[in-house]
This record gives C-alpha cells, sequence and structure tokens, in this order.
C-alpha cells in the first residue's frame, strides 16, 4: 500500500485531481495499491502501514502548506521511503534543515543527473515538467542527485530512501515513480506484474 | 474561490466547467474568438455557440477576439483574463488540457503574471474512463471537427456515445490518435450537461470534408427545455 498525501489548500480541492490522481494513476500501473489523505488529516497515522509516501504537488500558487510544517512532524519518525513531489520536495527540504528560496519554472526544462543513485543510474540529462513558485536548498547531510541551470531538481537523505523531486514525473517522467516503487517499496508491488516500462530510465 | 473557466465549447472545457462548480464557485465562462481556423491556442468550430452554452449554464461569459496569429495569442488572452477578473472578481482559472504542456505551461505563466490561480482538473486523466464518464452522465457531446485519418464525413456532427467510444478506442490502437482529441485528431461541442438548465438543439448545420479534414459548423441553434417531448 502506498500513502499518497495531498498538500492541496483543503482537502477536496479542485487541485486533488490535478496533482494527486495522475500520481494515482502510475501507482496503480505499476501494480501498486494506493490511499489517499490530505495532510491536515493525520497522514501519520494512515503512514504506519504502508509501505511508501508519496508527497504529491500543489497548484503554483498553492504554498499554504509551508505555513503548517508542524502537521509534518511525523515525517522523520515514519522510516518509510518517500518521494516528495514539488511541494512534496519543498516539506522535506525544511524538514531536514534546508530553505525554500523564491524560484519559479514553469514548463519542460533540461535535467542533468550528477550523482547515480537506484531511480537515476546514469550520468545523463532529461526533459522534464515543472511547476513551482520556491525551489530548495540542499538540507545538511543529503546528496543532490540531480539539476537544472538554477536550482537542485532532485535530492536524497544518503541513509534512508527519502528523495525530493522538484519537477512533476506525472507528466512524461512516469519511471521516476515506477523506479522509486520497484526500488523501495517492492512488498507494495506483489501480485500483479504491473507496467515494465514504469521501470525504465527514460 | 471565483474562478474564471476557458471555455471554447467542446467537451474537456465544459466537464471542466462541472467540476469545477461541484467545487468552488464559477463566477463565468472566458472565450477567445480566434479569426484563423490554425489557431495554436483556440478551438475555433462553433466557439460562437459559447454564449448559448453560457446562457445554458446560467452563467456570464466574457468575450475577446484573437487574429489567431501564434505570437499574439497570449496577449489576446491574456486581454480576456483581465477583462474577467475586471468584471467578475476571478481569483483563478480553470482549463480542460489533459496532455497539451504547450498549452497548459503557457496558461500557468499567463495566470502567473495576473497572480491568478490556475487550475487543469483534467490533467492526466484515464481518458477511456473519463469518456465513459462524460457518456454516462448524459453529456451531449457532438463531433464538430475531424482533423486526422481515419475520421471519414459520418463523423461530422455524431454524437459521442457507448458505439462511437468503441470505435474511438480501436482508431487510437490502430491509427495512435488520442481518444480525446487532445492531439487535435477531432474536436467536439457539447449540446447538454448536466448543469445545463436548458439544452441546445442544433437547428441547422453545415459540413464540409475532405482528405480526413471537416467542419460540423452549426449555423442555427436554439435553447429547449430538457423534457421537450419534441426532442
Amino acid at each position: 500500500m502506498i500513502l499518497l498525501v495531498d498538500l492541496c489548500y483543503r482537502d477536496g480541492s479542485l487541485g486533488f485531481e490535478e496533482f494527486v490522481l495522475p500520481i494515482a494513476r502510475i501507482v496503480e500501473g505499476a501494480g501498486a495499491e494506493y490511499r489517499t489523505v490530505h495532510y491536515t488529516r493525520q497522514p501519520g497515522q494512515a503512514a504506519r502501514d504502508c509501505d511508501g509516501i508519496i508527497l504529491c504537488g500543489t497548484p503554483l500558487m498553492d504554498n499554504g502548506f509551508l505555513g503548517h510544517l508542524a502537521l509534518f512532524s511525523w515525517i522523520p519518525e515514519t522510516r518509510r521511503p518517500i518521494l516528495g513531489i514539488c511541494a512534496g520536495m519543498e516539506v522535506l527540504a525544511l524538514l531536514a534543515g534546508g530553505r525554500v528560496i523564491p524560484c519559479p519554472g514553469i514548463g519542460m526544462t533540461e535535467v542533468r543527473v550528477t550523482a547515480p543513485d537506484p531511480i537515476f543510474p546514469e550520468n545523463r540529462t532529461f526533459e522534464a515538467y515543472e511547476l513551482h513558485e520556491n525551489a530548495c536548498t540542499l538540507p545538511p547531510c543529503y546528496h543532490a542527485l540531480a539539476e537544472s541551470d538554477r536550482y537542485i531538481q532532485v535530492f536524497r537523505d544518503p541513509d534512508h530512501p527519502v528523495y525530493g523531486v522538484m519537477f512533476h514525473p506525472e507528466v512524461r517522467n512516469e519511471w521516476v515513480v515506477g523506479r522509486f516503487l520497484d526500488a523501495f517499496c517492492r512488498s507494495s508491488l506483489s501480485g500483479s506484474p504491473g507496467d515494465r516500462s514504469l521501470l525504465q530510465f527514460q | 474561490m471565483k474562478l474564471g473557466v476557458l471555455c471554447s465549447g467542446g467537451k474537456d472545457s465544459i466537464y471542466s466547467c462541472g467540476m469545477a462548480m461541484e467545487r468552488e464557485e464559477v463566477a463565468c465562462l472566458i472565450t477567445v474568438h480566434a479569426k484563423n481556423e490554425e489557431s495554436y491556442l483556440f478551438h475555433t468550430p462553433n466557439v460562437g455557440l459559447v454564449r448559448l452554452q453560457a446562457e445554458a449554464a446560467e452563467l456570464p461569459l466574457v468575450e475577446t477576439e484573437s487574429a489567431g496569429r501564434k505570437e499574439e495569442e497570449m496577449a489576446d488572452l491574456g486581454r480576456a483574463l483581465d477583462l474577467a477578473r475586471e468584471r467578475h472578481g476571478i481569483a483563478g482559472v480553470v482549463t480542460g488540457a489533459i496532455l497539451s504542456v504547450y498549452q497548459a505551461s503557457r496558461i500557468q505563466r499567463l495566470c502567473r503574471e495576473r497572480s491568478l490561480w490556475c487550475f487543469n482538473p483534467l490533467w492526466h486523466t484515464g481518458q477511456e474512463a473519463y469518456m465513459q464518464t462524460l457518456i454516462g452522465q448524459g453529456y451531449e457531446v457532438l463531433v464538430s471537427g475531424v482533423f486526422s485519418e481515419p475520421f471519414d464525413a459520418s463523423w461530422l456532427g455524431k454524437r459521442i456515445d457507448a458505439r462511437a467510444l468503441t470505435l474511438l478506442k480501436q482508431y487510437a490502437e490502430k491509427y495512435r490518435i488520442t481518444l480525446t482529441g487532445e492531439g487535435g485528431e477531432y474536436e467536439t461541442f457539447v449540446a447538454d450537461a448536466p448543469f445545463f438548465s436548458k439544452r441546445i438543439e442544433v437547428v441547422r448545420a453545415e459540413t464540409g470534408y475532405r482528405n480526413f479534414r471537416g467542419v460540423y459548423r452549426i449555423t442555427d441553434a436554439r435553447l429547449v427545455e430538457k423534457n421537450d417531448p419534441a426532442r
């Protein structure tokens, strides 16, 4: 079971279909089950029963979650694999001592892998879709795995499978979610072969 | 939150409008009339009938014109957004974008320049499930234009029902079209939606078709009661 955390401005918002459901479809396509919960609805409790957690993105103008960081205090204690997407990366950065800085990005951009990793296995570039008002500085002890011209695109905690990605993998880079699930949430994939194309670094 | 819905008259913008009405306050529809049929951003067949759709949905309409020249289209759309905010106090915009990064990115930038929220509730939706939902919820979706192989003239004016969807699925598999027509393979016009107080009856239409390209141009239409026995 994969927990998808909705970071949009309110539970049941119009952002849910745009930022949570596309991730849910990828998870389902990979052969895993999922449940969704809004960040104000105690996701820490639901996280206990899950194999992995994905913190989903939000609309460009939707940065309200940054004012409620205390609602994410369950994250450092959960010990589950985590993939934070855009807004989710910003939360991970702040929790780990990094900063969120104004740095808007809209549209396709070139992402360069700088430190190969189980999800991003080769030093090369790929095109990715971004939609953000802010970017993140690298938290102390975290490793930067990929970058674009102006900021870090991917970082991770070197000791635990906790990743932040600034771009939106649901647009043309579904393999990022697929490889995250395959590498760290294998037990959630049992019983279904899923879509193997989701495992290829494209 | 007061929202304006960018409306071409096609199924994706009308369905997105319905979704927005369930969650927020839709203050108006916004449409841009492109004089150029090859417009990059603005869907053109029957866009003039958005006025009737707005009336059916009991929503005000904000209309502007565009020459449909690629480099000026964004400014034309920007004028429409400014007008919608001035007249109706919108705080955000809803679009029917499904897959087009080109379309979505440009509208996101326009909204950001104006500090408007931007929502794309159909973004990367499951295409088959979406088409089935349209049919199941009673949306009356007519094909208003075809622009790719293998569509023949019989598609012009055809209602998208379960049988049409079966054919579209076959086409999607064999000819690599998108099921929803997001790639511009076909265009639609919505004559009825669950949130319309009346439906649109096509009184007269003309068609033109050649080499897998054709348009169903509605030249006369009117609003009728939904329970009209003449339907």
